[in-house]
């Protein structure tokens, strides 16, 4: 997502949750809701006991001396469970044994992304719209903690120090833990303006720091939404049309019925849903439902068909996303010219915890277990399908098996399915809906297909003085709330396209966006730059070639404004030995690619074997991310990545016969695995500016760096994906 | 009939569909939910668990199949090779969203104990069989070498 396309108001999305500090502390006590199943809300009081410093809506110091950090975004594995803690540790001083992570409830107006005005989390945001926020949070409890500990101990705040969780004052040779001072310190009014710490003295963010989910992700206690248990829930499992716009014109649930724990087959506005006592057993029957399908709306079309549409349209002008300059008059009479035309497929997130949420429904309350990555959105849906008010929602965010912005979505569509079946049952009855990962795979929301056409003009001496890219495929914004005016350019289709960082004199980037195809889409791990950042970088090595020059150079010498793409190049072509002699059968590739605000270059070292066969043996990526919190988590990502992206590149692809996807589960969606995973070195640009993302800017420049090395190493260019298709790979 | 197997040394019995997979009966009759559901084709190892010392996929066993065997979930890892693993993953900060990871885990400590010393070949065969989309797969490899040295 593009951060700046979030037009998204605190007012115009205004959803008022009680505050969570008003539904975890009374006066004096912890109370704490829960549902049991008889209906009752149960209140449970512990016995008056040392209160917690709530010093804001993000920062919790427990008399036990643990630091509890409310985390407002979803942890997929990005970090941020650990990177917001840090955030907020450094300001406080507090040490790194003592703090937790928790998420936050779903509260638009205490936890909105700063960057959409809603609460969510994408477009590699969590860190650079928290950062602020999360140092003002930490320094304010901070704040507190010692102005309790001046008062208690008579002396002059300005006196006392902390360092690694301890308060001290010299002098008086005193000094408390934070927790020994958490109750004192809730007595305390926060201070209206805090100082903050100099970059400086940082002893946390910037130092590698152990996650803090190591160890409940290794020893099976971390809970995703797949291991929620509630008192009397029952299991869900949907059958889904087998044609996208397909609906349910008749069922027979009579054979699924007479399984045994079978609760009911109910028809939901996605498919038919049956209810059992396991998951097993409603799938079981859900394979077992007779479903005619109403397909007179259906897409029917399958990928050659779409492929050849959009090939067509590719030929023909489209509007305009940017220009400079007259590209078509210095095509005309540039002394060569270098044309192509790249092929992109469907693409599915394949989250490795397949869709789920858990949904109980009593009168005029919602509780929803999920991995919710648009919490107001999801809210504000399950609200709509309940006929209640969204603070009448309660949605519990819990640890995600991955997403890549799958659940990120503005249907929250297996959240209202949940919720839809939600409705049908007794009211306070709990269930479990689980996607199979055939549902996943067949489901839809994919990265979209494309075709980009492109030429470029060179002079007599080899400049780029004409190029023009025409993009083909469907709007990710469209019939969104951030769909843009009639007539607009969808942003998120030309991002890495329409801002080319290398100074072309004349320029015509221009779109089609193909609005009638049936196939439901969605943005997927660096949205827009998973195909331009190929579509450009790789027609670049292949302008290059023509014009005679090293990729590199060819590069160096566009970039005159662009000193962080500069910068980035400099440090992976010196640490990759670019221009240094390889093996036989061996080459390298090089790309770069701006994505949410960070630049990140790789160089990919390619080998071919006696077979033809194609292999990625290794990866230098350098990355300028602004400021790194971590280290170690920055690194992690960049890995993640070059993984993610590089699966996709080489063998990627959903594909449709009839309107009918051809694969259904990772034997025909085939990803990454270990032994195709190249080393990798990943190296920062040392920076003092704002922190920017981390999460998806990894994912671009490995396709064309990998297929950059296959163009230097076979002479020809990979220009219909995934590589698969026609390199055989190992 | 209920059907009844050894689960991390404590004797179970469940009356469940024969054919219900020995994932799901650990998962939700059990209660142990650490064994994830990834793929339901032994396609992805997320559902990875250890049968009589084997490594085996869960989603794809009936529960039938294990009467009277012993089946060892990530809860019940306790052997000096396991804790080995589980530190070193920990040290490496290998895990990300961490859903694949009880199954790498499981695979990785079935690879040591019949291989102590695993080249990155054996590596690569013992753990091709568990997909993380994550792409930990680096630290994965690391973290198998780190627990070896540490055994």
């Amino acid at each position: 997502m593009n951060k700046q396309m979030f037009p998204f108001t605190a007012s115009e999305t205004a959803v008022s949750a009680p505050s969570r500090r008003a539904l975890l502390k009374g006066a004096g006590l912890i109370i704490a809701f829960s549902f049991a199943p008889t209906g009752a809300r149960v209140l449970a009081a512990a016995p008056a006991a040392k209160k917690n410093l709530e010093a804001n809506a993000f920062v919790r110091v427990a008399p036990d001396n643990t630091v509890t950090v409310i985390v407002k975004h979803l942890e997929m594995g990005q970090g941020v469970n650990t990177g917001l803690p840090t955030i907020v540790a450094e300001e406080m001083d507090a040490d790194w044994s003592q703090m937790r992570a928790e998420s936050a409830p779903a509260n638009v107006e205490l936890y909105k992304n700063t960057a959409f005005g809603m609460q969510g989390t994408g477009g590699s945001t969590a860190i650079a719209n928290s950062y602020e926020q999360l140092r003002k949070a930490g320094a304010t409890a901070r704040a507190m903690l010692v102005n309790a500990a001046a008062k208690e101990w008579k002396v002059p705040a300005g006196e006392i120090t902390v360092k690694q969780g301890v308060v001290s004052h010299a002098a008086s040779k005193h000094s408390a833990t934070f927790g020994e001072l958490a109750d004192k310190a809730a007595a305390q009014m926060p201070p209206a303006d805090v100082k903050l710490k100099d970059p400086k003295d940082f002893t946390l963010i910037g130092t590698v720091q152990p996650r803090l989910d190591n160890v409940d992700k290794t020893n099976g206690k971390a809970i995703f939404t797949l291991d929620i248990v509630r008192p009397g829930m029952v299991y869900a499992s949907i059958a889904h049309p087998p044609r996208f716009g397909a609906t349910v014109k008749s069922f027979d649930a009579s054979v699924a019925m007479k399984l045994k724990g079978v609760i009911s087959v109910v028809p939901i506005s996605s498919g038919v849903a049956v209810v059992a006592d396991s998951f097993w057993t409603a799938k079981k029957a859900r394979d077992a439902v007779q479903i005619t399908w109403d397909e007179s709306k259906a897409e029917k079309r399958g990928t050659p068909e779409l492929m050849a549409a959009y090939k067509a349209l590719g030929k023909t002008p489209g509007q305009s996303a940017h220009k400079a300059g007259d590209a078509t008059k210095i095509m005309a009479t540039a002394a060569k010219t270098v044309a192509t035309e790249f092929e992109f497929p469907f693409l599915a997130h394949a989250p490795m915890e397949p869709l789920d949420a858990v949904v109980e429904v009593r009168d005029g309350a919602c509780e929803v277990w999920a991995g919710s990555q648009f919490q107001t959105v999801d809210q504000g849906n399950v609200a709509k399908v309940l006929g209640l008010k969204p603070e009448q929602v309660l949605i519990h965010t819990q640890l995600a098996g991955g997403s890549f912005g799958r659940r990120a979505n503005f249907a929250s569509d297996f959240i209202v399915e949940a919720t839809e079946i939600a409705k049908t049952l007794p009211a306070g009855t709990p269930v479990k809906l689980i996607w199979t990962r055939e549902d996943d795979i067949k489901g839809g929301k994919y990265r979209p297909m494309y075709v980009h056409n492109m030429k470029a003009g060179l002079d007599d001496k080899g400049n780029l003085v004409a190029w023009t890219h025409r993009i083909v495929g469907q709007s990710i914004f469209k019939g969104t709330p951030f769909q843009g005016p009639p007539g607009s350019i969808d942003p998120l289709s030309v991002e890495g396209a329409a801002n080319l960082p290398y100074a072309v004199p004349n320029i015509d980037v221009e779109l089609h966006a193909t609005d009638d195809v049936g196939v439901p889409i969605l943005w997927w791990r660096s949205v827009g730059s998973t195909h331009t950042a190929y579509a450009t970088e790789v027609f670049t090595d292949m302008v290059a070639k023509a014009a005679g020059k090293d990729p590199l150079a060819f590069r160096q010498a566009m970039l005159g404004g662009h000193a962080r793409h500069k910068a980035v190049l400099d440090l992976v072509a010196e640490k990759a030995g670019w221009g240094t002699a390889l093996p036989a059968n061996t080459a390298r590739g090089i790309a770069v690619a701006e994505a949410f605000s960070s630049v990140v270059a790789q160089v990919a070292e390619v080998s071919r074997d006696a077979k033809g066969n194609i292999k990625v043996n290794r990866v230098v990526c350098a990355v300028d991310c602004g400021m790194i919190i971590n280290p170690d988590v920055v690194r992690a990502q960049m890995e993640g990545g070059i993984g993610y992206g590089l699966g996709a590149i080489m063998k990627g692809a959903i594909t449709l016969k009839d309107g009918r996807v051809e694969q259904s589960n990772f034997d025909g969606y085939d990803v990454l695995r270990i032994d195709e995973m190249p080393k990798i070195e990943v190296h920062f640009l040392p920076s003092t500016g704002a922190p920017t993302g981390v999460g998806e800017p990894g994912v671009p420049p490995i396709g064309p760096a990998v297929a950059n090395a296959i163009f230097a190493l076979t002479g020809k260019p990979v220009t219909v994906l995934p590589i698969s298709k026609a390199i055989p790979t190992v | 009939m209920p059907i009844s197997f050894e689960l991390n040394g404590q004797t179970v019995a469940f009356d469940v569909d024969p054919d219900m997979p020995l994932l799901w009966a650990i998962r939700e009759k059990a209660g142990l939910t650490g064994t994830k559901f990834g793929c339901g084709i032994a396609q992805c190892g997320a559902c990875t668990v250890h049968i009589d010392g084997a490594p085996a996929r869960s989603c794809s066993i009936p529960i039938s199949a294990v009467a009277g065997a012993k089946v060892l979930t990530i809860e019940g890892l306790s052997s000096k090779t396991a804790l080995a693993v589980q530190a070193s993953w920990q040290k490496l900060n290998v895990v990300q969203c961490g859903y694949c990871q009880s199954g790498q885990i499981m695979s990785a400590v079935a690879l040591l104990n019949d291989t102590p010393k695993p080249t990155d070949d054996d590596i690569d065969t013992a753990m091709s069989g568990n997909i993380c989309r994550c792409a930990t797969y680096n630290r994965i490899r690391e973290a198998i070498h780190d627990a070896a040295t540490s055994i």
